[in-house]
């Protein structure tokens, strides 16, 4: 009884949701994010298709899921962010909520810039016609830019007008101030989100989060009444079942489930921490989890429809251009040579004079290869997408519609990064008493824009790749295994059990049990090292854009040079050392305090009491 | 009767000159694609329409070179096909053996490319000068790019939503701190009422008595 009673007071101290809704919108918001959008539907795609849907829907089951659930639930029952949660189950393992909140701080930085280049699309947006249509033109009027000319529009309006990317990363460029303008915009819109926390982004995510599921709809609604739109469906869903028995497959599964529900960011068990503690954790993680899967499948589909008209347009362009050349050549009367007929015109006049058609220089146009020119992240969104923007009526609606949905998208995902910071700062009593937390959301929000400045630098675009691949992956797969063990093995998963039988009323059944004490951790296990092994395989290199490259438009790929090596090892392994660090600081205060205590019993001076008034 | 019959032969092979061939250097090549770029109202290829073509462009020739009366009978065309396209060479009115030289005759046509396309109905790419380059049109360019309008818009709009989030958060707070000391004396009053009463549930809970085994076990 007293216990609940100390611990009601508490509850009327910490912030919580305004209802129930809030906090299951945030954290779908959280972690449905840009990779539902651009990194799902291109990994079906690579791995046959419907074919995919198996290892992903496995990795959910047997991987995602369990972390979920373990995460909600002990973020609901100890009442405290990443941090505090680790640090009061064992202060040895204080590290691992350090290492998330390093994790999450860093990822926030980079994740913002993207919602910069989307913010400076967004902006684009509103005219005719769409800037990335047409290619410029020279000074002399003569011809259009060489560098455009030879890639293409789209491609130049990315990296030349959008990143002016520097040929490689050594050479940094100058501060883009477009970009500056777009980024300081971005950690604008977070803030007035996050100013107050919970509170504030409990009402901010009632609209970044429903949103893009209606723009989802009618994108879906009007891709399929695109022509070509069945060809890229049909593409993208026909299961090629080979793959499955390429075990990087597997791995890809594996990796993407982990990383799309945004788990070991500290993000989740921040959210759960404000909730009552009687609250039913397992149905909240079930319902997170299938609404991530839910929308990373339904989002594939417009994708693919949009896709396929692209590809069925290149391919009518192709064609087009070989019926010019015949018409030309042979001149034939204009539009006798149609589609249809072109094969027979083209057996004929190959019969006649084959020379002639040989000297032509046709292409072979297939629909198949067009459909495999497809792209993730965002080359996805910024290449590939506005090039199948231009083609549709009225692209200016679908442009601003896309990259509001993306922004929505990313700024929710960005809340939970943030969150994650804020809440363990918070609880470690690390803000001064006389600093309201508006001004300390600032702070965060303005040293995280002052860093990520070196991503508006002409080179940003290849520092962004190296932290999305450095921080991004491994450090939270460690985070997660070292999460997972600590909660099953060193807070006992039976004390657990029971915490979970007090918060919601039932005992977890055989399926969590099974896949909290071997599966999950197993399965972590043997992602991170087939991961490592994969990394260690792949010399690190870079793709570079470089216009006087010799087979410029392909990207030029680089070495990274030696301490650029370094800076991808040092960003892999800080967040990572904080573990042991810690558990060995600890270790160090447990031996000065034994050896005191053994000169100088005290009753009194008990680890353990002062760990307790540490908690609250 | 038969020096009639000379005069018209001679005057046909004049017309049908030499020096209009495929690949000439002093010529171009025209294409025409009338279907592709009228579709349903795409008119017939004939005689009245070489007929217009040839006086376009002795109008452009007349444009570009000043004083020089060319005539419909200075432009030769041949080598006429299904497709629609041709070959044409200029003459000189002053002098029918002198061919203008390929530079003068693009100049002219570039000069006056938008009159000629517009009497055909066609545009630079279906009314086609093989070997003439379009002069590209320039993107119309802002006298302030419009990305900058709506980004001054979106951040006017998000700045005073910040300052408004801070005032208010300023004024709950100074609200507050008015109403907290009137509340800190009832609370005291109730206590003391309490204690006064000796009823002990509802005093000041004390919390390092609380049995809590989940952090210590002392």
């Amino acid at each position: 009884m007293e216990k609940e009673d100390g611990e009601e007071k508490e509850i009327s101290e910490r912030p919580k949701w305004d209802n129930k809704v809030q906090y299951l919108l945030t954290c779908i918001g959280f972690a449905v994010g840009l990779g539902n959008v651009w990194r799902f539907p291109y990994l079906c795609q690579t791995y046959g298709g419907g074919a995919f849907l198996i290892p992903y829907l496995i990795a959910l089951v047997l991987e995602g899921l369990p972390l979920l659930h373990m995460e909600l639930a002990i973020g609901q029952r100890l009442r405290l962010g990443s941090v505090g949660v680790w640090n009061s189950i064992s202060p040895y393992m204080g590290g691992v909520g350090v290492a998330s909140m390093m994790v999450s701080f860093l990822v926030g930085m980079f994740y913002n810039m993207i919602l910069a280049w989307i913010l400076w699309y967004f902006f684009h947006s509103f005219q005719n016609p769409l800037p990335w249509r047409d290619c410029p033109v020279n000074l002399n009027h003569t011809a259009y830019i060489s560098e455009c000319e030879k890639s293409s529009s789209v491609n130049y309006f990315w990296y030349r007008e959008t990143l002016n990317i520097t040929p490689n990363i050594q050479t940094s460029g100058s501060l883009e101030w477009w970009l500056v303008l777009c980024l300081a915009s971005a950690w604008c819109f977070v803030y007035i989100g996050f100013v107050r926390g919970i509170e504030t982004i409990g009402k901010a995510i009632y609209a970044t989060v429903t949103f893009p599921y209606l723009v989802l709809t009618i994108f879906l609604i009007r891709a399929l009444t695109l022509p070509g739109a069945a060809d890229g469906l049909v593409y993208l869903f026909t299961p090629n079942w080979d793959t499955l028995k390429n075990p990087e497959v597997w791995l890809d599964a594996a990796t993407q489930i982990f990383f799309s529900l945004s788990l070991a960011f500290g993000g989740l068990i921040a959210f759960s921490s404000y909730n009552a503690q009687k609250n039913n954790c397992e149905r909240d993680a079930l319902i997170v989890g299938c609404v991530n899967s839910f929308t990373s499948i339904y989002a594939s589909i417009p994708i693919f429809a949009i896709l396929g008209f692209k590809a069925n347009e290149n391919y009518n362009t192709c064609q087009n251009w070989n019926i010019l050349q015949l018409t030309n050549a042979f001149n034939i009367g204009d539009e006798n040579i149609t589609v249809e007929n072109y094969q027979d015109w083209f057996n004929q006049l190959n019969a006649t004079d084959p020379s002639e058609v040989e000297s032509l220089d046709l292409k072979t146009c297939d629909l198949h290869t067009f459909l495999e020119q497809s792209a993730s992240g965002t080359g996805l969104a910024f290449i590939v997408f506005t090039e199948a923007v231009i083609n549709m009526p009225g692209s200016q609606v679908w442009a601003v519609l896309f990259f509001i949905m993306l922004f929505c998208l990313g700024l929710s995902s960005m809340f939970g990064n943030l969150q994650g910071v804020l809440t363990p700062l918070m609880d470690l009593h690390l803000i001064p008493t006389w600093m309201p937390k508006e001004i300390f959301t600032g702070l965060i929000c303005l040293a995280a824009f002052t860093i990520s400045l070196i991503f508006t630098l002409g080179s940003g675009n290849y520092w962004l790749e190296i932290f999305n691949n450095y921080i991004g992956s491994m450090p939270l797969l460690i985070v997660a295994f070292f999460e997972i063990i600590t909660v099953v093995y060193i807070y006992g998963i039976n004390r657990f059990n029971d915490d979970i039988e007090w918060m919601t009323g039932r005992r977890p059944n055989i399926y969590w049990q099974a896949t909290w004490r071997f599966i999950s951790p197993l399965m972590l296990l043997v992602v991170f090292v087939a991961y490592v092994v994969m990394q260690a395989e792949k010399s690190p290199t870079y793709s570079a854009w470089n216009p006087d490259y010799v087979y410029f438009p392909l990207a030029e790929v680089l070495p990274y040079p030696g301490w650029v090596v370094a800076i991808c090892g040092l960003l892999s392994a800080i967040p990572v050392i904080s573990i042991p660090l810690v558990a060995l600081y600890r270790f160090i205060c447990f031996l000065k305090n034994y050896i005191k205590t053994r000169h100088n019993p005290n009753p009194y001076a008990n680890d353990k009491t002062k760990k307790f008034y540490q908690v609250f | 009767m038969l020096d009639k019959i000379l005069f018209l032969l001679c005057l046909a092979s004049a017309l049908a000159d030499e020096r209009c061939m495929p690949d000439t250097p002093h010529g171009f090549q025209v294409r025409l694609s009338i279907k592709t770029a009228l579709g349903d109202e795409a008119y017939v290829w004939n005689e009245n329409e070489m007929f217009l073509f040839r006086a376009s462009l002795a109008f452009a020739m007349r444009n570009h070179m000043n004083g020089q009366q060319f005539e419909v009978s200075n432009i030769i065309v041949c080598n006429e096909t299904m497709r629609v396209s041709f070959w044409f060479i200029v003459t000189s009115p002053l002098d029918t053996s002198q061919l203008i030289d390929q530079e003068n005759v693009e100049a002219a046509i570039r000069q006056s490319r938008n009159r000629i396309n517009s009497a055909f109905l066609l545009t630079d790419k279906t009314l086609e000068f093989v070997d003439i380059l379009p002069t590209l049109a320039t993107l119309y360019t802002h006298p302030t790019p419009p990305w900058l309008i709506v980004f001054g818009v979106v951040m006017g709009a998000v700045g005073a939503g910040i300052i408004i989030m801070l005032v208010s958060s300023v004024v709950q707070k100074k609200r507050k701190t008015n109403g907290k000391p009137q509340d800190k004396d009832d609370d005291e009053e109730t206590r003391v009422k309490t204690v006064e009463n000796g009823d002990a549930h509802d005093g000041v809970h004390n919390m390092s008595f609380s049995e809590d085994e989940r952090f210590t076990k002392m």
